[in-house]
Order: structure tokens, then C-alpha cells, then sequence
């Protein structure tokens, strides 16, 4: 059964751009690169995307979730900014972050968001909690569950490499919904009279924009160059020397989410720095495309009609009764 | 806050309503997920897991109750077709004919609930468009396409069967030649109608479908028979009834036996079968198919122990369908089965990597 599909269609390394069939003209892989350590939670990038895209306003809620309060990546959320509030007794020593506090200022550094190297003295940090926020959205993954799944075509893969839903094409089936790893995409169900209601809703990584040679409206927006968009292959480049120049200052907690091409997904074209451990933030910690094991699927299904088919015979088989 | 104070900082940080969710505080490790109901069991011992603020990761599937009814239905058409054309070849004209319209009920059934799934008929067409491998419900409407025009004439040759001599005039004269053909073309389609649902629901991020993905299939398939011939069991005469007797014990020993095993080897994602509403309904479907596959046994002497054994039957694979069915939905709405299985693999056998 396998052998129906072609080498890493399923996962594995590969250009998906070229895998849908872009010739050679077609532009380099275009993603984000989003680096959590800088973020300050000013959710410009949440506003930007909805005017920019027209995404109709969600539930604002005080959800008693810090300072978050559009819940998740959902059909009328497309990028999400995550707070999390953490005590020391998480178990690492709490880092400097460079924000403003109660203590004395400049408690001592100068060099920035993380100039200062872990303090073992409590006395010495002026908190004893770290605030993280992170800025999630679609991962545009290699190999995307909620593209392989889609039965009527509607979900592409596009000229940059990313994943887009085709509004006029789909027809509300709901497939994407559970097939994504990460819980991105989601079919629109409100408000009423919203446009594309029933139909399935993410982040098209602004591919008008792009179309135009224009930066994401998200990446536009923010003031800290948290997010950072371009090719995919430079981003990773960059993204493994801001992880070392963490390492370097002291930031051992600093790590890539989603950078790997040999990763579950195959890479995502959206990746991330975070500060803890992927769930921390609301990812999932090793995620798997769920196609992946689609040709050993096969074979079980089909091995279960053959059972069918011939339990079927058999009872025919024998005494008259 | 000034002070790190070991666990207690947890409760301290958020307002009530946060804190009474057990994973309320992310970044900190809990216990548990969500709170469980009374006298449900526990398999594998409560894991300590860390999410943000207990939500899920991965989104449900936006289906209703016409999904699983829609499972229901397509391995009882399945099921039946396959009985039909066993009783049109061993001549056994009572249960042909009840099979063969329980097929194409089957069917009516099952698109209906698709239909209403979808919102509009028109909507059905836009996956007639492409023909996709990649995607277990592009697969699934075409074994669907190609069976159902088989089914439906199968079905309506037993329906001009069923009219006086007289009335078969015209076209209707032909019906006798396409009788066991279609039939047969049916019978040969059904078992992947059968069987796919099982990758339907498992090639998602749902946890506890996909990673029942090993035997899905097999528990399918035997609830598929399991009902067929239940409802052959109700039908058919006891003259006739002996393929249909055969076949309900072999589907309930396969379904009891795969899912067994299937429960084994899910992990902790197989808690939701033994919670709350999944959980009645499986310990339900349970019983009800093993009460139905021992009336089996003995239905042969009498036709009201082999109606209610069939009844038992069509209700066990109704259930057994339900219960699978909302136990995937309640594993995506915790976060727990997402980051626990991960972080086990991650322990035990590093990150999942390609290679080669
Ligand atoms: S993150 Fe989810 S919605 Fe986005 S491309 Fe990957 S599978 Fe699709
Ligand atoms: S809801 Fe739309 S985009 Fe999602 S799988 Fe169905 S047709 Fe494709
Ligand atoms: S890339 Fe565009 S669509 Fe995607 S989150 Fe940013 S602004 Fe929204």
C-alpha cells in the first residue's frame, strides 16, 4: 500500500512547494520565524491580522487567564498570544527579562532583554515569577494534516509553500478540524451573518499580500520583531544563532520548536523560540501528522474486509441450516 | 508573590475560578485533567502533566450525532449486502429480500446523515470533484459511489420480485437479469465500506482514534456483521436463519476480541472508553453484543430468542459505535491525552525523527 504514495509524501524532508508540482520559478518557502523571548504581549499582531484579513471578533472574555483573553487559535483567531505567568516554583531559576518591576531600576545589567545570566540568589532577581507570552499561529506545516485529509481539494498548498483554505471550494465537511496536531484550524460557526460561516478558518499567512510582495500584516505590526517573516531556509539559520546567543548569555531553557525537518511534521514553515517546554504554551510536545501512518492504516482496513469477506463466505458454507 | 514558596505559590497566583480547574496555572505541573464523574475506574494511574491553563491542544471534530449514526448505518448496508447475496446464491429467499432492503436502508440512511452533516446535498458533489488518496473521506465517497448503485439495484430487483407477475411489464422485465449481479457487485464493495470508517476517524489528531488505528478496522468490521445479522436474526425464518446465527457470533467474537486488545494497546488515550458517557455506552455495547452472540447460539429453535438476539445485536453495534465515537471527542477536549502519550515517547524513545 505504500508504495501508492510517493517518497516522503507523507513525511520526511521535502519542498512542499515543489511537491505540489511549482516549477523551478516558483519563490523560496516563506514562513515565520517567532522569537517568544522578545515578545511583550501588546497583541498588535492579534489586531492587525483581523483587520487586515476581516476576521470577524470573537468572544473577548476576562477569562481569569492573565492577560489572556481570546482563548486560542480558532476560526475568528488566527494569531493567538499566549500569557503565562510562572512561579520560581517551576524549578529553574527565574531570568531577568528586561520588564518593568517594583525593584530598583536598572538592577544591574544594561544588555538588554537577556543580558543577564540565571541569578542562583534570590535576592539578586527581583521577581521571583516570569511572565512568558508567546504569539502562536498556523505552523504551515511540511507535511500538513489538515491539507492531506481535506476530501473536496478546498485546503492548497501555495506557490510560498504555505497552507491555504479555498473559501469557495470548501464545503464544511469539518475534516481539517481534527486532523490538525497543533488545533489550528476550525470550521466558522459565529457569528451569524459573518461571512464564510461554515466553512473552515485559519491563517493564509496574508497570501494577498504576499502576492503583492508585501510582509504579513502580523509581522508588520509588531514593534519588537517577535515575529519575523521571510524564507523559510534563512529563518532557521537565524533562528539557530539567536539560540545559541542565548546559550551563550545563559538561556539554557531557550529552544526551537518546529525547526526540525525531520520532525513529526516534516518541519513547520511557521516555528518558534520558547522559553519552556512546548505545552507550557499550549503546543503539542512532539506532534505527529496523523497521515503518517495512513499506509499502515490502509493495510489494517484492508486486512479487516478480507476478514469480512471471507467470515461472510464461510457461514454460508457447510449444514444446510 | 515575593517569595517562591514551593506548590503553594500555585494557588496563590490566580483568582478562584482559575484555580479550581486542576490544570488551571500552565507551566505547573497537575494532577489529572479534567474532574471525573462518580464511580467511573481509572486504567493507567493519573499522569502529571503540564498545559496551558487546561485547554485543549487539538480541536475536536465538528460532527454531531449523524456521524456515528452514520457509522451505524453504513456497516449494517455493508454487512447486510454481503448476507444478501450469500442467501441469493444458497437459496434462502426470506433473508435475500430483508438483507437487500436493510442494505439499501442502510445506505439511505447513511447519506441522509452525511447530507445533514454537510448542510446541503450540493455540498456532497464538491467531493465528487477530486479523487484523493491522502484523505480517508475522498477514499470513502467513492467505495461509497461505487457501492451504492449496486445496493440500490439489488434492492429494487427485490422490490419488483416482490410485485404480482402481472405488474412486471415493461422495463421491469428486465430487473431479472441485473437480480444477482448487482448483488454480487455489491457483496464485493461492501467489506471497505465497512472497513473505512476505522481510517476515517483514525487518520486525525483525535487521540483516541488514531491511536486505536491497529485494530479499528477489525472492531468495525465486527460490529458490521454483528448487526447485519442481527437484523437478519429478526427477519429471516428460522428455516433460513443458520448463516445469519453463524455470522452474528463470529462479528461479536471478532468486535469483543479486537476491541480487547485494541484497549490494551492505547495507553492512557483509552481512558475516555471507560469514563462517563463513552464509557456506559461501550460497557452497554459490551453487553448487549455478547448477550446477542450467546442468543445466537440457541436461535435456531426459536424465533422469538433469535428477534431478541438480533434486536440485542443491532443495539450493541449502535452503541459500540456511539461510545467510540464520543470517547475520541472527549480525548481531544482534554489536554491530557495529547501531552501525556508524547511525553511518554519522548521519554522512552527521544523525539519521532525521519530517518532515511
Ligand atoms: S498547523 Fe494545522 S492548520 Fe496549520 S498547516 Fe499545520 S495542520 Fe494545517
Ligand atoms: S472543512 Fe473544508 S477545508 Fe476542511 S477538510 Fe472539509 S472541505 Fe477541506
Ligand atoms: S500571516 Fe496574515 S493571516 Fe496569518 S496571522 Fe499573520 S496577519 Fe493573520
Amino acid at each position: 500500500m505504500s508504495s501508492l504514495f510517493k517518497e516522503n509524501d507523507l513525511w520526511g524532508p521535502l519542498d512542499p512547494s515543489a511537491e505540489a508540482g511549482y516549477g523551478e520559478d516558483r519563490p523560496k518557502r516563506k514562513g515565520f520565524f517567532t522569537d517568544t523571548s522578545i515578545c511583550i504581549g501588546c497583541k498588535a499582531c492579534e489586531v492587525a491580522c483581523k483587520e487586515w484579513n476581516d476576521v470577524p471578533a470573537d468572544h473577548f472574555d476576562m477569562l481569569g487567564s492573565s492577560y489572556d483573553n481570546s482563548h486560542s487559535l480558532n476560526a475568528n483567531q488566527w494569531r493567538h498570544v499566549a500569557f503565562i505567568e510562572q512561579p520560581s516554583s517551576r524549578g529553574r531559576a527565574t531570568v531577568d527579562l528586561g520588564m518593568p518591576d517594583v525593584g530598583p531600576p536598572g538592577s544591574g545589567d544594561g544588555a538588554g532583554a537577556y543580558g543577564a545570566a540565571a541569578s542562583e540568589d534570590p535576592d539578586a532577581s527581583p521577581m521571583d515569577f516570569r511572565w512568558l507570552m508567546s504569539s502562536d499561529v498556523c505552523k504551515h506545516c511540511t507535511h500538513a494534516g489538515c491539507l492531506d485529509v481535506c476530501p473536496t481539494g478546498a485546503l492548497i498548498r501555495t506557490e510560498f509553500g504555505t497552507v491555504v483554505v479555498q473559501d469557495d471550494v470548501c464545503n464544511g465537511c469539518g475534516y481539517c478540524v481534527p486532523a490538525c496536531p497543533y488545533g489550528v484550524i476550525e470550521r466558522r460557526k459565529e457569528p451569524e451573518g459573518a461571512k464564510n460561516v461554515g466553512i473552515a478558518q485559519k491563517c493564509t499567512l496574508c497570501y494577498d499580500r504576499l502576492d503583492a510582495g508585501k510582509v504579513p500584516a502580523c509581522a508588520q505590526a509588531c514593534p519588537t520583531q517577535s515575529i519575523q517573516f521571510g524564507d523559510v531556509e534563512e529563518l532557521r539559520e537565524r533562528a539557530n544563532q539567536r539560540v545559541e546567543r542565548l546559550h551563550e548569555a545563559g538561556v539554557m531553557d531557550a529552544r526551537l520548536y518546529g525547526n526540525d525537518p525531520d520532525d513529526g511534521v516534516g518541519g513547520t514553515g511557521a516555528f518558534f523560540l520558547l522559553l519552556d517546554e512546548p505545552e507550557v504554551y499550549g503546543f503539542p510536545p512532539d506532534p505527529v501528522v496523523p497521515t503518517r501512518d495512513l499506509p499502515h492504516m490502509f493495510r489494517q482496513a484492508s486486512r479487516a474486509a478480507v476478514t469480512l469477506a471471507v467470515g461472510a463466505a464461510v457461514v454460508f458454507l457447510g449444514r444446510r441450516r | 508573590m515575593s517569595t517562591g514558596g514551593g506548590d503553594t505559590a500555585v494557588g496563590r497566583d490566580g483568582p478562584e475560578g482559575v484555580r479550581s480547574q486542576t490544570t488551571a496555572v500552565p507551566g505547573v505541573p497537575a494532577h489529572g485533567g479534567r474532574r471525573r464523574g462518580r464511580g467511573e475506574r481509572t486504567m493507567v494511574p493519573d499522569a502529571d502533566f503540564v498545559s496551558y491553563y487546561g485547554r485543549p491542544i487539538v480541536k475536536p471534530a465538528p460532527w454531531e450525532a449523524d456521524i456515528p449514526a452514520y457509522l451505524f448505518a453504513g456497516g449494517l448496508a455493508a454487512g447486510s449486502s454481503l448476507l444478501a447475496a450469500g442467501a441469493d446464491l444458497t437459496g434462502r429467499p426470506v433473508l435475500r429480500r430483508s438483507a437487500r432492503l436493510a442494505a439499501l436502508g442502510g445506505l439511505s440512511f447513511s447519506m441522509a446523515a452525511l447530507v445533514h452533516d454537510l448542510g446541503k446535498p450540493s455540498r456532497f458533489l464538491n467531493m465528487l470533484r477530486v479523487a484523493k488518496l491522502t484523505s480517508p473521506m475522498s477514499v470513502g465517497t467513492w467505495i461509497l459511489s461505487a457501492y451504492g448503485p449496486p445496493a440500490g439495484l439489488a434492492a429494487a430487483a427485490e422490490v419488483v420480485r416482490m410485485l404480482p407477475p402481472e405488474a412486471r411489464r415493461g422495463p421491469l422485465r428486465l430487473a431479472r437479469y441485473v437480480d444477482r449481479p448487482a448483488g454480487l457487485l455489491a457483496a464485493l464493495l461492501a467489506p471497505p465500506v465497512a472497513s473505512y470508517t476505522a481510517v476515517l476517524l483514525s487518520d486525525t489528531s483525535t487521540p483516541s482514534w488514531h491511536e486505536a488505528y491497529r485494530e479499528l478496522p477489525f472492531v468495525f468490521v465486527g460490529s458490521a456483521a454483528a448487526a447485519a445479522s442481527g437484523l437478519g436474526l429478526v427477519t429471516a425464518p428460522l428455516a433460513e436463519n443458520g448463516p445469519a446465527r453463524r455470522l452474528a457470533v463470529a462479528g461479536a467474537v471478532l468486535e469483543l476480541t479486537m476491541e480487547h486488545r485494541m484497549e490494551q494497546s492505547m495507553g492512557i488515550t483509552a481512558e475516555p472508553l471507560h469514563q462517563g458517557r463513552p464509557g456506559r455506552l461501550m460497557r452497554a455495547a459490551k453487553v448487549l453484543t455478547a448477550a446477542g452472540a450467546a442468543g445466537a447460539l440457541l436461535a435456531g429453535r426459536s424465533r422469538l430468542v433469535a428477534a431478541a438476539s438480533g434486536a440485542a445485536l443491532l443495539a450493541g453495534s449502535w452503541c459500540t459505535r456511539f461510545g467510540i465515537f464520543e470517547a475520541g471527542q472527549e480525548s481531544a477536549r482534554d489536554p491530557k491525552y495529547t501531552v501525556v502519550p508524547q511525553r511518554r515517547r519522548l521519554e522512552e524513545e527521544g523525539p519521532v525523527r525521519y530517518s532515511g
